[in-house]
C-alpha cells in the first residue's frame, strides 16, 4: 500500500525494474531509521526516569540511585572549551595557509593528502599519540589539558578541511575588489575572507566539536579517571567526561547503573543535537545576512 | 601634506600617507598648482613601453607602446580575448595576482615605472582604482563599503570617514538614492546602483586614475546612461580608462580610443579620428561591424 502510493506520487511505473529499485532503497532507508528509533527507544525506556535535576548536580557514587553526572558533564564542557581554543586557531590558520599562501608544489600536495588521511585515522591512535606525547613526554599527566590537546589533534584535520572549503567558497571577485582598493594580502584575509567564510568555518568547528564530545577511546587511552568526586580546579587537574562515565556505568553488573548510563546517553545525545542544531541555525543566519 | 586643487574647491585636501610611493609623491607635488582652468603638469598619465604579457606560453599582449593622456576618458575596444582586459589590469598590477602571468616592458605612471621592485603594488592600487565588470560590493552595509578603502589605510577619524563617504557617494551620483539607508546591506541595491557604489568605493581613497573593465556590460540601458553621465562628470577630477565592448559607448563618452586585436594595439588616437577611419583599415571594419 505504502509503496504503491509512493510509486504513484513519483509517477513511476508500478512494475518492472523501477519499482524494484524504489522498493530496495526504501527498505534500506526504513531499516536505518528503524534501527535508530529502536536504539533511542530503548535508551529512553531505560534512562528517562533517571533524568532529574539531581542526576545533573550530583557526583558519581557507589549507590546507583545517588550517582550523578556533575563531574563528567562539567569535565566534558571544560574539555570542549579547551579543545576549541586549541584546535580552532590552529585549524583555521592552517586552512588559510593552504588556501592563500601555499605554493602548488609536491610537498604541499602531499600534506593535503596527508590531512585528508588523518581525518580518517581511528581515534584510538590519537589516544595513543596523546598518551605518549602529552601525558608522558610533556608530563602533563592525566590532566584536562592533555585530554584537550589529544581531542584537538583528533578534530584538527576536520577543521582544516571544512575551513578550507569555506575559504575557497569566498568569491574571488570580492577579494579582487578589496585588492583593487589597495588592501594588502593580510588585510584581505582579515577583512574579507574570514568574515565571509565565518559561517562555514563555524559550522565545521561545531560539527567537529560535537564529534569530539562523544569520543571515548582517546580519553580512555590517555587514562582519564572514571571516578571523580570533585570539579576540575585548573587545566592541570584530573578529569572525567560524559562518555567515560557512561562507559564505566555500562561495564558494571548492576542493572541500576545501566539505567544511569542510559540517562547519561540521553544527556550526551541532547548536547550533540543541540550543537548540530546551533551549527545549522548559525549557518542559516549568516547565509541570510550575507545574501542580503 | 599635498594639496590637489581640482575644479570644484571641495575635493581639495589630500593627505598622502607616509608610506606612499616617494617617487610618485615628488611628481604629485608638482601637480598641486591649479586654478579655475585645470593645470596639467603632465600630458600623459601612463606611458607604456614595449609591454608584453604572457600567461604560460600564451601571449595576451604583444609589444604595446602607447601614451595615455591625462584627464580625458580613454576607451579600449576590440574583440573578445584580444588582450584589452589584461592590458587594463596590468596598469594597477592586478595581473600580478594571476598565477603564471609574466610581464615584460615598462609601464610609467606619472613617469615612474610601476613594475620597479621598489614600488609597492598596494600603494599603486590606492592611486589607480579599478571597477570590475560585475558589480562586486562587499556584503557589508553601504557605508562600510565606501569606508572600506579608508579603513584599510588605518584611518580611524570617524568624522572624516563619514564626510568622505558622503562626498564619495555624491560624486558617484548615489547619495540621494541611499542617504536614508546607509546602514542597509549593499547587496539590496539594484545592479546599476551597486556599480555606482563600487565607483564611490574606489573614489573614496582619492585615486588619481580609475580603470573600468566593461563596467556596464551587466547593466540595463538606463543604468548604463547614468554611469556614462557620471563618467563624463568624473573625468574632470580623475583620469578614466575604460574597457568596453560597446562601440557606441566608446564613441559617446571617450576622447581617445585604443583598438586592440589579438594582443596588438592596432590603433590609438582621438575618438573622432578613429571612428572616421575608412572601411579599408581593420579598425574601420571592426567599427562598422564587418568583423568582430
Amino acid at each position: 500500500m505504502f509503496f504503491s502510493t509512493a510509486l504513484k506520487k513519483y509517477n513511476l511505473q508500478t512494475n518492472g525494474p523501477n519499482a524494484v529499485f524504489l522498493i530496495l532503497v526504501m527498505l534500506s532507508f526504513c531499516f536505518a531509521i528503524a534501527m535508530l528509533f529502536m536504539l533511542l527507544a530503548s535508551i529512553f525506556y531505560d534512562g528517562f526516569l533517571r533524568l532529574s535535576w539531581q542526576f545533573l548536580t550530583q557526583f558519581p557514587s557507589r549507590n546507583p540511585q545517588m550517582a550523578g553526572i556533575l563531574s563528567s558533564w562539567v569535565g566534558s564542557l571544560y574539555l570542549m572549551i579547551l579543545t576549541g581554543i586549541i584546535a580552532v586557531p590552529l585549524g583555521v590558520g592552517a586552512a588559510i595557509y593552504f588556501e592563500k599562501y601555499a605554493k602548488k608544489n609536491w610537498f604541499n600536495h602531499l600534506m593535503e593528502i596527508n590531512i585528508g588521511t588523518l581525518a580518517g585515522v581511528p581515534s584510538i591512535i590519537y589516544g595513543l599519540l596523546g598518551l605518549a606525547l602529552f601525558v608522558r613526554i610533556m608530563s602533563l599527566d592525566r590532566s584536562l589539558i592533555a585530554g584537550a590537546f589529544t581531542l584537538a589533534l583528533l578534530i584538527l584535520p576536520i577543521i582544516i578541511i571544512s575551513s578550507r572549503e569555506a575559504i575557497r567558497n569566498v568569491p574571488s571577485f570580492m577579494q579582487d575588489g578589496a585588492l583593487a582598493l589597495g588592501a594588502t594580502r593580510s588585510q584581505v584575509i582579515k577583512t574579507i575572507i574570514i568574515p565571509l567564510s565565518f559561517p562555514g568555518i563555524l559550522t565545521g568547528v561545531i560539527l567537529s566539536l560535537s564529534r569530539a564530545i562523544g569520543e571515548t577511546a582517546p580519553l580512555i587511552a590517555i587514562g582519564a579517571l572514571t571516578y571523580i568526586a570533585f570539579l576540575p580546579e585548573s587545566i592541570l587537574s584530573p578529569f572525567t567526561a560524559l562518555p567515560i562515565q557512561i562507559f564505566n556505568w555500562i561495564s558494571r553488573p548492576q542493572i541500576l547503573f545501566h539505567h544511569n548510563a542510559a540517562a547519561g546517553i540521553i544527556v550526551l545525545i541532547s548536547i550533540t543535537l543541540l550543537l548540530n542544531m546551533s551549527a545549522i541555525f548559525l549557518r542559516d543566519r549568516f547565509d541570510r545576512k550575507n545574501s542580503k | 601634506m599635498i594639496v590637489k586643487i581640482v575644479n570644484k574647491g571641495h575635493y581639495t585636501l589630500w593627505r598622502l600617507r607616509r608610506s606612499h610611493m616617494n617617487a610618485l609623491r615628488c611628481v604629485h607635488a608638482l601637480t598641486i598648482l591649479g586654478n579655475k582652468n585645470r593645470y596639467y603638469m603632465e600630458k600623459h598619465i601612463f606611458e607604456i613601453k614595449n609591454l608584453n604579457i604572457y600567461y604560460h606560453d600564451f601571449q595576451a599582449v604583444k609589444n604595446v607602446s602607447v601614451a595615455i593622456p591625462s584627464y580625458v576618458i580613454t576607451a579600449i575596444i576590440g574583440p573578445s580575448g584580444c588582450g584589452k582586459s589584461s592590458f587594463l589590469r596590468s596598469m594597477n598590477r592586478m595581473n600580478d595576482l594571476i598565477p603564471n602571468a609574466k610581464l615584460t616592458g615598462e609601464i610609467l605612471f606619472h613617469g615612474v615605472n610601476i613594475y620597479d621592485p621598489l614600488i609597492s603594488e598596494v600603494n599603486l592600487r590606492r592611486r589607480v582604482g579599478m571597477v570590475f565588470q560585475k558589480p562586486n560590493p562587499f556584503p557589508f552595509s553601504i557605508f562600510a563599503n565606501v569606508a572600506y578603502g579608508l579603513k584599510i589605510q588605518n584611518i580611524k577619524d570617524k568624522a572624516m570617514i563619514a564626510e568622505r563617504v558622503e562626498e564619495s557617494l555624491k560624486r558617484a551620483f548615489l547619495w540621494d538614492e541611499v542617504k536614508d539607508r546607509l546602514k542597509k546591506p549593499a547587496l539590496e541595491l539594484s545592479g546599476g546602483q551597486q556599480q555606482r557604489l563600487c565607483i564611490a568605493r574606489a573614489l573614496a581613497v582619492y585615486p588619481d586614475t580609475l580603470l573600468l573593465d566593461e563596467p556596464c556590460s551587466s547593466l540595463d540601458p538606463l543604468a548604463t546612461a547614468k554611469i556614462e553621465e557620471l563618467l563624463q562628470k568624473l573625468k574632470k577630477e580623475v583620469n578614466i580608462i575604460i574597457v568596453t565592448h560597446n562601440l557606441q559607448q566608446a564613441k559617446r563618452i571617450s576622447e581617445y580610443v585604443g583598438f586592440f586585436n589579438s594582443g596588438e594595439l592596432v590603433d590609438f588616437g582621438p575618438t573622432k579620428e578613429i571612428f572616421e577611419r575608412s572601411a579599408q583599415s581593420m579598425v574601420g571594419r571592426y567599427i562598422q561591424g564587418i568583423f568582430g
